[in-house]
């Protein structure tokens, strides 16, 4: 948030290691937590709510990408498929089993996670684009395996409708108990990164990133280092995968195909690699934009067009200028939107003498 | 940085802006019909064409004054193929107080399956979706309203013995599928029916983009000496296996594709009708522009001075998206009919869907009889081949096994 840190004391080395280690950004947040969870689900129509909880969910897959990604340095494409992972895994326990929710959702996490550190094998060896290509034949082994494996996709039609999530014999349905449901998640998602990068292994990460040689003459593993980001990044990407199961009710792997692994790809670029609020304002901007500019295109559309043509004109003006946006944002502050926040923050930090 | 700034005010303004001029449509006291489009996305080939058919069709009722007086407003939505976006758009569905959903694409239909229960507002899945939905007692809320893929395949067998001189003991029969989901769908249909019609099966998947089949059609005419050929294929591929199957020297009459490879697009792709000839499609709405309501559309645009849309010309897709308003409307004029007050909600418009029979719009729509336990209406196609530039009705509207589906759909969990 926008404040000073002068006269700011730190005394201890627990209030210099401290999330916020100033008094106004832990009520800025404790203000977001309140409004997230008291204001925002208690004053708006559900409509809003479901654009909330789509980018909720993309939330906490975006920052599982962004762990490999923006702070380990490994680039993936296969984080859709992880994603279908998770879905299938915790669908089938959910319908063979009768798992609760909150058994099935980790355990759809800890298969994907399995499933992405043998997919992350080839890191070991190749970087960069080669290690594009390498997951991009994970991403496709798994939709290939899941498409035609009856056991995995429970039948012909590879999808299995999972029951809603209950908890204490409460049954969350509608968008404004799934928000809760989202939301919780996705605080802990955000928790856990935030704590995770300034710990021993997200540091590791970073030096991986950095230079993996200088990394390694250091003494960190790379072996096991490089593994565990792609097994943590596919861990959020199960987890992920199984919130879209209970949220839309079913798991069905043609959602999660490539154009997914992109979509996420594309917001932790426009949000910032390597931060946890770009992950978010990634998440936000991929998911929302497309709606506002619908919103906008209904609104004006009809100043400039016909009826008929409008129709036929929002959705592939909303795809143009989708593109154009994200073109702009990139030439405007190349290092995402999390950059030019913090670059908005420091102007008013020392506001009025910026120079 | 101020640069930076100004923009972000802007934009922050804009969408104040947009969010402030969004009407609520019950404020109209209009019966609102939401509408899921693709036309964008991975089928957008159906959406262009399918969409417009739609709202020319509720163009034309509310230029007559409407359904019992009320004006039907139809919502379009794109959602670019993308489930989460589905949501989204049902969602918006919802709070503009839409009474019935048209759904689009197979995976959107399932997962808001469970949703339009909870919610009790009517979805309609002509074509796609989940064939098991045609049970309205365990899918009450979902109504194909036209031929699933399981139906479709036993018209597709049907055809096939009646090409073959009545009987397919001993021969042979491929069928050629795009190897996802919903081109898997009917397989259990067709091997249930082989057993049952004493015929070879062999199945030959395309794999995903589908536009490449060239080993699979060369087994299909050279090694294994195909009788009869069904194909099940969408976007691109249907029109590459017409070549392709032509280029083996496969003749084209002994070949039948389901719904989503039998349209003028798909013929055009091919090299046209001069290369397609002989080529067979099953429809589920009427195919050509000899029909009185699109006399009616056109002389609507006549009236307004503008030319009819160029989408017509495609009217595979046109007519098929005049067939679902057709009956959407149909379905509000039964529950509006019920209740004359006009306000009508999902569950006056799901008894209405369940008491549409005997209309036919003059062809265009086959004889549907939907009932509180069949939502598909009986299952009717109809057969058209491509023969001298255009697309010929080959058989009349026709169902066929219906034991077999009984079984399927009973057996469905």
């Amino acid at each position: 948030m926008i404040h000073r840190e002068s006269g700011i004391l730190k005394t201890t080395y627990e209030a210099d290691m401290a999330l916020y280690p100033l008094p106004i950004a832990r009520w800025t947040v404790a203000a977001i937590a309140a409004f997230m969870f008291l204001v925002l689900p208690l004053s708006v129509h559900e409509y809003w709510l479901s654009i909330v909880n789509i980018v909720s969910i993309a939330t906490v897959g975006a920052l599982g990408l962004n762990i490999l990604v923006g702070y380990t340095g490994q680039i993936s494409i296969g984080h859709g498929a992880f994603m279908s992972v998770g879905a299938y895994t915790a669908a089938n326990f959910a319908v063979r089993l009768g798992f609760p929710f909150w058994l099935s959702l980790p355990l759809g996490g800890l298969m994907a996670a399995a499933v992405g550190a043998v997919v992350g094998i080839p890191s070991l060896r190749i970087k960069g684009l080669y290690l594009a290509i390498a997951t991009l034949a994970g991403q496709l082994i798994i939709e290939w395996t899941i498409n035609h494996v009856t056991f995995i996709s429970g039948g012909v039609q590879a999808s299995i409708e999972v029951p809603r999530p209950e908890l204490f014999g409460y049954k969350i349905a509608s968008q404004r108990q799934m928000y809760f449901f989202l939301l919780i998640f996705v605080v802990l998602a955000l928790v856990a990164t935030l704590n995770l990068v300034r710990s021993r292994i997200g540091r590791a990460f970073i030096a991986i990133r950095d230079h993996d040689i200088a990394a390694e003459i250091i003494g960190i593993n790379i072996f096991r280092y490089k593994l565990l980001a792609f097994a943590i990044s596919s861990f959020y990407a199960g987890v992920t995968g199984v919130l879209y199961t209970y949220y839309l009710g079913i798991a069905n792997y043609e959602q999660y195909q490539i154009t997914t692994s992109i979509d996420y790809l594309a917001m932790i670029i426009i949000g910032g690699l390597g931060s946890v609020l770009g992950s978010v304002f990634g998440a936000i901007f991929v998911t929302l934009l497309p709606i506002l500019i619908r919103f906008a295109m209904e609104a004006f559309g009809g100043l400039l067009f016909s009826e008929a043509a409008v129709r036929n004109i929002i959705p592939n003006l909303r795809l143009i200028l989708f593109g154009m946006l994200i073109i702009f944002f990139l030439v405007v502050e190349p290092e995402g939107l999390n950059r030019l926040w913090r670059n908005i923050r420091s102007y008013f930090r020392v506001w009025p003498f910026a120079y | 940085m101020r640069k930076c700034l100004a923009i972000l005010i802007g934009l922050a303004v804009a969408f104040g802006a947009t969010l402030g001029a969004i009407q609520p449509a019950w404020a109209t006291h209009d019966i609102v019909l939401g509408l899921q489009c693709d036309r964008t996305g991975a089928t957008q080939t159906v959406g262009v064409h399918l969409c417009p058919g739609y709202h020319d069709y509720i163009a034309l009722v509310n230029s007559k004054g409407g359904v019992e007086g009320h004006k039907i407003k139809a919502i379009e939505i794109d959602h670019e193929y993308k489930v989460p976006q589905g949501m989204e758009a049902y969602e918006r569905h919802k709070k503009e107080g839409a009474v019935l959903i048209s759904l689009y694409g197979t995976p959107h239909t399932q997962a808001l399956t469970a949703k339009l229960t909870e919610d009790r507002i009517p979805g309609t899945s002509p074509g796609f979706g989940t064939a098991a939905a045609a049970d309205g007692a365990k899918y009450p809320y979902v109504f194909p309203i036209a031929a699933t893929y399981w139906s479709q395949m036993t018209a597709a067998v049907k055809f096939a013995k009646d090409q073959l001189g009545g009987s397919l003991k001993g021969k042979k029969v491929a069928y050629l599928f795009f190897d996802n989901p919903a081109g898997r769908e009917p397989l259990p249909i067709i091997e249930d029916l082989a057993g049952i019609e004493g015929f070879t099966l062999q199945t030959f998947a395309v794999p995903p983009p589908g536009v490449e089949m060239g080993a699979q059609t060369l087994d299909i005419s050279q090694r294994f000496r195909a009788d009869f050929v069904i194909t099940h294929l969408f976007g691109r591929s249907p029109s590459v296996s017409i070549k392709e199957l032509k280029r083996v020297g496969y003749p084209l009459r002994k070949v039948v594709g389901l719904v989503w490879g039998a349209s003028e697009a798909d013929i055009e792709a091919a090299g046209g009708f001069g290369a397609a000839e002989g080529y067979n499609a099953i429809q589920f709405a009427g195919v050509g522009s000899d029909y009185p309501v699109l006399n009616e559309i056109r002389e609507m645009y006549k009236k307004q001075g503008k030319e009819p849309p160029k989408e017509m010309a495609s009217t595979v897709f046109y007519n098929r998206g005049v067939l679902i308003a057709a009956v959407h409307v149909e379905a509000v004029r039964n529950a509006l009919k019920a209740r004359p007050d006009g306000k009508i909600t999902g569950v006056d418009v799901k008894a209405g869907f369940e008491k549409i029979k005997g209309f036919t719009l003059g062809g265009l729509v086959p004889p549907l009889e939907i009932t509180a336990t069949d939502h598909e209406g009986g299952g009717w196609v109809q057969i058209f081949q491509a023969k001298g530039g255009k697309f010929v009705k080959a058989t009349e509207w026709f169902k066929a096994y219906p034991e077999v589906l009984a079984k399927h759909i009973k057996a469905a969990k």
